[in-house]
């Protein structure tokens, strides 16, 4: 199947191949990853690997980990496709009231802390959550129908939540940008729309699926948070094994031995995609809007109406608990009262203001929240000044770029807590600076917005830029109209991503900063490391507060037209 | 000329040092710690110094990385090695020894490092805590050892978390092996889990996910949390409570003893000023503000506690312990067979 992309003299560029601009392209990128990355890991693992950690009862405990992590990263993946891929096909074919609202709003797992996430989803299906109150109450039952923690059930839903979003976004883009008349010239050649979508649009979105599978499965395999908090103690990854070998059980070679093995596997995943997967997209400078429409006929109505079903259910529901809980009494039924009281209070939101223990360590929320912007600001930066050399090199793949685009993706699926440890034993005293913090986020950050703008880049269309450069155009009015619309949005979406990742991010936060300027998830979780209703309400409150921010951040951006881009 | 005369003035005068600017300091801690901004400025005044707190996760992981370190130490105190993580600590030789002056007051029952190295600062408890509520509704009274846990009264109803990634779950499980020896301790956790005994990977999770006496409202009414825990839901509870909605089981054996230390790294560029502050952890200050912060006991004898620790938090009589030397040695084997009992 031809596509313009692939029409011969296409792809001729006309800045050239050289070396040189290779080599200028990729030495930001290189630097920042040899000395963030590889340097903190190899300094650890040649620190803690000795040759007698390699018995049989350690390799047979790090196969049967890394097992059982495959199978539930698999599994996890799959059931993702599932919901995001008809969300994806929402978003970007559909117009209907809230879609922007709903469309910024599944991003806000991605950046919850697990803590929260557990809370929720607590409140939720918990033993006193909404459900099971429901049909206690219903069916008349004396216990809890639903035990919900400490299942894998539980641990696949927690992925299916926090991971949606990355094929929505990803897949979606794609979507968007494609060119309707595609679809209009196979209808009028007389395919019916299930074979439209099958034999134009899948292949057409190929890369960027097979590019958010990829990424997805990468952070389910290398999942902690959600299997620590939610799976329960008889189910372990590679991640949480690494963590309790090298944090509880204090025994570094074993916790090398699991990183390397991990690893090993996400160097495989990488390399595999680097085959496997096309590069080619079919783009046009359109705007998203023209995409979109209401829907039409039944089915169609059928389909948004489902589609927002579920993603109310799987994103809104569990989310939805936390302000709530923020807001209403909990304790009425606790102690003894001395007055009547009603159920709704901002008793949680006054008290973040005071430091009623006068702690060293108490920060202001709005102060936490302005630690936690700084901090993804400084990761936009980084990331999208990164990123852009790293996609337009990839953009126009030669035999270095095959060898190169693995490598960024590394980064995604090494050991949090081992590439933590090298950086300790790296960087030593260096470890509190300011910008450590956003350079940590932006290492994974980084993957996500080479892999966002690499399709852009690689779509721009020549000759529609030849065609302006005929008409006499200047070149920055060539860039303007034919190049911008696309990357624009593309770098939209990548900006998106980093600043999302920055802040939900706590791993890395929780190691690098100064407790002085803690991030919003670093406060919740400080919350909820100690007893009393008022550190738990404080928490909550917090966490909604991170909600409304990252969801009100999206929402902005995403409203952000460049002068010229919108209408063609 | 009296142009460059002035010049030369004011160049030798920009010369002249400042007034001496604080020498730094810097103390790594674990994620719980916390203090008064008031008692840290006294220190900070009366010593001219600047101190700087870096928080290095939980008690675990901060050691470990300070093990890490040892050669390049991040800092010039550590705070927050406990008894499990003792032995470890002195075995990597990470500290350098310091008689403190106000070692001589504390009780010699904590004073478990001889070559004072670790020098001790605080003790809690872990214990069992029960809602009160729970109980009262059903009817039924809290157990009052660990053989009562086995009772088919209290099926399902315990939550504990995994000791291999969790430090008041292994305090727990310490506590089983002093009172039913090894390998007796084994029997007690099979008979644990045949009633019903769930697990869970931390603190958070127990406290806030499954237990019902928090606002968590989970299902379990007993979880294994610290003995000052009762006392810190009365501390922090939204509206003023005239009783602790929770409270410790504190029979013979059922909560274990930790007890947390500080000492100087070695390498420190700051000796002197380490050692000032060392000594202003177990001066009086410092002591009487940690209850309120970190939820501790004094080690100092003679401080005077809040009163909600007074009413609310209870000490147990017979709390378990063992020797730090003891737990290095088979910490590892501890919990593997736990988990091949309880987890498989």
């Amino acid at each position: 199947m031809t596509t313009l992309a692939t029409i011969p003299g296409g792809h001729t560029s006309r800045l050239g191949h050289s070396a040189f601009r290779r080599a200028a392209l990729w030495t930001a990128p290189l630097i920042f990853l040899g000395v963030f990355f590889f340097l903190p890991l190899v300094r650890i693992l040649a620190f803690s690997l000795r040759l007698d950690v390699f018995t049989g009862p350690n390799l047979q405990l790090a196969f049967e980990t890394l097992a059982f992590t495959f199978y539930q990263a698999a599994i996890s993946t799959a059931l993702t496709l599932l919901v995001g891929l008809p969300a994806a096909v929402l978003f970007a074919h559909y117009s209907f009231p809230g879609r922007a609202f709903l469309r910024a709003w599944t991003a806000v797992p991605f950046m919850l802390p697990t803590v929260v996430v557990a809370a929720g989803f607590n409140a939720l299906l918990g033993a006193h959550g909404w459900l099971n109150v429901v049909l206690m109450r219903s069916f008349g039952l004396d216990s809890a129908p639903i035990q919900w923690v400490g299942t894998l059930g539980a641990i696949l839903v927690a992925h299916v939540f926090y991971n949606t979003t990355i094929v929505i976004r990803i897949v979606g883009a794609a979507l968007s940008n494609l060119n309707p008349g595609l679809v209009q010239a196979a209808r009028s050649l007389g395919a019916d729309s299930r074979r439209a979508w099958w034999n134009v649009i899948l292949p057409l979105v190929r890369a960027p699926l097979t590019a958010a599978c990829l990424l997805v499965f990468l952070f389910d395999f290398t999942s902690f948070g959600v299997v620590l908090l939610l799976g329960g103690p008889s189910i372990s990854t590679l991640e949480v094994q690494i963590y309790i070998q090298a944090m509880q059980l204090l025994n570094l070679p074993l916790a090398a031995l699991l990183s390397l093995i991990q690893l090993l596997c996400t160097v495989g995943f990488s390399v595999l995609y680097a085959r496997f997967a096309t590069r080619s997209t079919q783009t046009s400078p359109r705007s998203a809007a023209l995409n979109l429409r209401r829907p039409g006929s039944g089915p169609q109505r059928l389909f948004v109406a489902g589609t927002v079903c579920v993603l109310a259910t799987l994103f809104v529901l569990p989310v939805l608990a936390v302000p709530l809980r923020s807001v209403s009494r909990l304790d009425l039924d606790r102690g003894q009262r001395t007055e009547l009281r009603s159920g709704f209070t901002m008793d949680y939101y006054t008290e973040l203001f005071v430091n009623r223990r006068n702690s060293i360590f108490y920060v202001p929320p709005i102060r936490a929240a302005a630690n936690s912007m700084g901090y993804a600001c400084a990761t936009v930066l980084l990331s999208l000044s990164l990123g852009f050399p790293a996609a337009s090199a990839l953009a126009r793949p030669g035999r270095l770029e095959k060898f190169l685009d693995p490598v960024l993706l590394i980064p995604l699926g090494a050991s949090a807590v081992t590439l933590g440890l090298g950086f300790v034993l790296a960087f030593g005293r260096w470890l509190m600076h300011p910008w450590m913090v956003p350079l940590a986020h932006s290492l994974v950050a980084l993957p996500f917005v080479v892999r966002t703008l690499q399709p852009a880049l690689a779509s721009l269309p020549t000759r529609l830029r030849q065609a302006a450069a005929s008409l006499g155009a200047s070149p920055f009015r060539t860039w303007q109209a034919v190049d911008w619309p696309i990357v624009g949005r593309a770098t939209l979406a990548a900006a998106v991503f980093a600043f999302t990742i920055s802040l939900g991010e706590f791993g890395a936060t929780s190691l690098l900063s100064r407790p002085e300027y803690p991030t919003i998830p670093i406060a919740i979780y400080r919350f909820l490391s100690q007893p009393g209703g008022l550190n738990y309400g404080q928490a909550m409150a917090m966490a909604t507060f991170l909600m409304a921010l990252t969801a009100g951040g999206i929402m902005l951006i995403e409203r952000l037209r460049w002068p010229g881009s919108s209408e063609f | 000329m009296n142009r460059l005369c002035l010049l030369i003035v004011l160049f030798l005068v920009s010369c002249v040092p400042p007034a001496t600017s604080p020498q730094p300091l810097t103390v790594m801690t674990h994620d719980s710690f916390a203090v008064t901004d008031a008692v840290i400025h006294d220190f900070e005044g009366r010593n001219n110094a600047k101190a700087t707190f870096i928080k290095m996760g939980d008690a675990g992981a901060a050691l470990n990385k300070a093990i890490l370190t040892r050669d390049a130490p991040l800092a010039d105190v550590f705070f927050g090695v406990d008894n499990t993580f003792l032995a470890r600590a002195l075995g990597a030789d990470i500290f350098e020894p310091y008689d403190a002056p106000a070692l001589r007051n504390i009780p010699a029952a904590y004073q478990l490092d001889g070559t004072h190295r670790a020098l001790p600062v605080d003790y809690g408890d872990v214990c069992i805590n029960y809602d009160k509520a729970f109980f009262a509704s059903k009817a039924l009274t809290a157990p009052r050892s660990l053989e009562d846990l086995l009772k088919p009264d209290y099926r399902g109803l315990l939550v504990t978390e995994n000791p291999a990634s969790s430090s008041p779950g292994l305090a727990f499980l310490l506590a089983t092996v002093k009172h039913f020896g090894d390998p007796g301790y084994l029997v007690f956790w099979k008979a644990l889990r045949q009633n019903g005994l769930v697990v869970v990977d931390g603190w958070e999770t127990a406290y806030y996910t499954n237990f019902s006496g928090s606002l968590g409202k989970g299902s379990q009414p007993m979880v294994v949390s610290y003995g000052t825990s009762p006392a810190a839901e009365v501390m922090f509870s939204q509206q003023p409570l005239a009783a602790a909605p929770t409270a410790s089981i504190i029979g013979p054996d059922t909560c274990f003893r930790q007890v947390e230390f500080v000492g100087l790294l070695k390498g420190t560029g700051h000796r002197a000023l380490a050692r000032k502050f060392v000594d202003f952890m177990l001066g009086a200050e410092f002591q009487q503000d940690m209850p309120a912060q970190m939820f501790v006991y004094p080690m100092v004898p003679g401080i005077g506690l809040p009163p909600e620790f007074v009413k609310y938090s209870q000490l147990p009589p017979q709390p378990a312990t063992l020797a730090p030397d003891q737990i290095a040695a088979n910490r590892d084997a501890w919990i593997k067979a736990w988990t091949g009992v309880v987890l498989h």
